[in-house]
């Protein structure tokens, strides 16, 4: 899966989440770029990225993100065979 | 109803579209009811908030919440707590799970010191719920336990003492014992919820160690639909009947086509033992006052001879409507919920073809008409959705099907009359109108929560309000009971009035359908006047709130004779009755007990 087939998906996955179809992400997009996203909202993203992907984010993972780039690193290193 | 909340229903997808599927909701022209939910947790529960909200919307229900903070709910209810009195919850979940059971026995320790944990377990929460009925008194719905997501006795640990698996079950049974004995108090069995969904994955402790939520958040949208079935069950909006389909719904194969002779029912076949049970499930509705029906497109001839087939569980007698005959399956459905003054919305269609469903959902606003899938299937597949979650079952209940068959009687007999007084008359009619008493108030709280057609305010009140009302004496409350030689309709009639300043002024006047043009309204009107006259009260105030629902009193009070004195723009009235002194009953045909 290349970057740009990930962050196709990826928007998808926000737009929903976020129910804003104006959301695109990039690799230095972080909470704060985006209203609704608080740490509750923060799980509901990961469990639906996990489900989306077909991947599962480990625990020490998900406390590190620091923004949208690192999270698409975790993607394309676990999602290689789709 | 949305398709998307119907069980079986993507959880995933739910949790993922959850905002826009609000929206959604929110936007549709549904007359909600609106209900304070107040959310008292053990672990976090926002998410459990948020579903819960879909679910309601989705019956109609239109909640605000109260939500505790983490882990606070027993201090938010053990405490004084000024925010929830000020929020006036209409209804308390307590989500508790197995992370706030604060001690399990140790091997080791005797029976008797296992006896004492269980006990102080059990006491801490039962204090806590006596607490919340006397503050809030409103239902309280809490969760049991689940079962633990390890076992370090392996299977020993269900019957040995030490076992946590026995310590729960035992804990659970105390819980079981409270709501036997407290009437505004609900379990929502998480035990079994969890098994259903799958224990392990339930209790995912990812999950925990990560946001402290107790349940993965995958299995919350079936949580969410059963809290939200005991809420909407409380509030009066159970589903009341089925309407079937016949050919490869309750047999297989087609009879008109295959013959009575050859339609799969039965232990001889494997498909056979699947439509036998499933007849079982349905027959095993009747019980709970569910009332049976059939719309079929096929010959009256065909479809009786299907079910008076020796296999068949169901019989033509378990059956109020039966419409067998080749007209639309909307139009068989609208004509059966006529016949029995139910609105559609209260039956729910079975049927394995899905252009029949779409046909009927799509025609009739709001009536479930689930995706049954195979016949293995159909069972699960009704079962989940809780169409008829019982939370209360009153003899009514039980009797609800007679009475239907009894109003058929009726109907026939009224055929044979071609004045409609002197039909009245042969009913033999006998009415109690009385003010309320501790028997029936379940049924008259259930009646003023379930009618909808028939009641000028649509006010809904709790048990405890309505026995509040009972004991006020500025309150008039009268039930009517009504019974005729073909049975007894129960109580089918109430009214409260709240005499202020010498004035009574009718906060609710409500009548069961199934006794619409008995003259009934007339006895409860004179049995009002009698008691107003009675105390002194020469005036009455009656007051009409349009819902989508109850048209047909929009002009009741004119009929009374009551004078209009005020309407708002959206149809809102308000009635004036002064009591003449020779007032001159309006009933002429029902003998009445006050």
């Amino acid at each position: 899966m290349t970057r740009e087939e990930v962050y196709k998906k990826l928007d998808e996955v926000f737009q929903d989440v976020f129910d804003d179809e104006t959301i695109h992400v990039d690799d230095s997009t972080t909470a704060e770029d985006i209203e609704d996203w608080d740490s509750f909202e923060h799980i509901n993203l990961i469990n639906a990225v996990e489900e989306a992907f077909g991947i599962k984010i480990k625990m020490n993972e998900v406390k590190k993100l620091e923004n949208v780039g690192q999270m698409v690193n975790i993607i394309i290193e676990r999602a290689v065979e789709c | 109803m949305l398709k998307e909340l119907e069980y079986p229903f993507d959880g995933k997808l739910l949790l993922k579209n959850k905002k826009k599927i609000r929206k959604q909701l929110l936007d549709s022209d549904a007359n909600f009811i609106d209900k304070k939910v107040a959310i008292l947790g053990g672990s976090t529960t926002k998410d459990i908030l948020q579903m819960l909200e879909l679910f309601l919307l989705n019956n109609g229900i239109r909640p605000t919440f109260y939500e505790s903070e983490y882990n606070q709910y027993y201090q938010d209810a053990m405490f004084p707590n000024e925010e929830l009195e000020e929020f006036k919850p209409d209804i308390i979940y307590v989500f508790t799970t197995n992370r706030n059971i604060t001690s399990f026995s140790q091997i080791g320790d005797t029976l008797e010191r296992i006896d004492t944990l269980i006990d102080r377990e059990y006491q801490r929460f039962s204090e806590m719920w006596d607490k919340l009925a006397n503050v809030y008194r409103c239902p309280v719905i809490q969760n049991n336990f689940e079962l633990p997501f390890y076992r370090i006795m392996g299977n020993k640990e269900a019957s040995d003492i030490h076992g946590s698996v026995n310590f729960i079950t035992r804990l659970n049974l105390k819980f079981y014992e409270y709501a036997q004995k407290h009437d505004n108090f609900y379990i929502c069995d998480i035990n079994y919820i969890s098994a259903d969904y799958g224990l392990r994955e339930w209790a995912d402790p990812f999950y925990y160690y990560m946001y402290k939520y107790a349940i993965n958040p995958s299995a919350v949208p079936l949580l969410a639909l059963n809290v939200a079935n005991i809420i909407k069950s409380i509030f009066g909006k159970n589903k009341k009947g089925f309407v079937l389909d016949l050919d490869n719904t309750l047999w297989g194969g087609v009879i008109g086509d295959d013959g009575v002779d050859n339609i799969v029912l039965g232990p001889e076949e494997s498909e056979g033992q699947g439509y036998s049970e499933f007849q079982r499930y349905i027959k095993a509705h009747k019980q709970l006052g569910i009332i049976l029906n059939i719309d079929s497109k096929n010959d009256i001839e065909n479809a009786l001879s299907g079910l008076n087939h020796p296999d068949s569980e169901l019989k033509p007698d378990d059956f109020i409507c039966i419409k067998a005959n080749w007209d639309p399956k909307d139009s068989n459905f609208t004509q059966i919920a006529n016949d029995l003054s139910l609105l559609p919305e209260s039956l729910v269609f079975i049927d394995d073809n899905p252009a029949e469903r779409h046909i009927v959902s799509n025609q009739l606003k709001d009536v479930s008409a689930p995706e049954i899938g195979d016949i293995q299937n159909y069972i699960i597949n009704i079962d989940r959705n809780g169409y008829f979650e019982v939370t209360t079952l009153s003899e009514d209940d039980y009797k609800r099907n007679e009475m239907y068959k009894e109003n058929a009687e009726r109907a026939q007999l009224q055929a044979s009359f071609s004045d409609y007084g002197e039909y009245l008359d042969s009913l033999e009619m006998q009415a109690t109108n009385k003010p309320f008493e501790a028997i029936y108030m379940s049924r008259i709280a259930q009646l003023t929560n379930k009618s909808n057609q028939f009641n000028l305010t649509t006010h809904r009140y709790t048990q405890e309000e309505i026995e509040k009302v009972a004991y006020d004496d500025s309150y008039i409350t009268i039930y009517g009971k009504l019974t005729d030689r073909f049975g007894d309709n129960g109580v089918v009639s109430v009214v409260i009035g709240h005499i202020i300043d010498g004035i009574c002024h009718i906060d609710l006047w409500l009548m069961s359908c199934r006794v619409l043009k008995r003259d009934m309204e007339f006895a409860m009107m004179d049995s009002l006047v009698h008691r107003c006259k009675a105390k002194g009260i020469h005036e009455i105030r009656g007051y009409y709130y349009p819902t989508s629902k109850n048209k047909m009193v929009r002009d009741f009070y004119h009929l009374q004779g009551f004078e209009k004195i005020s309407e708002d723009p959206d149809g809102n009235t308000e009635w004036k009755f002064s009591i003449p002194s020779d007032y001159k009953n309006k009933n002429i045909h029902i003998n009445v007990n006050e």
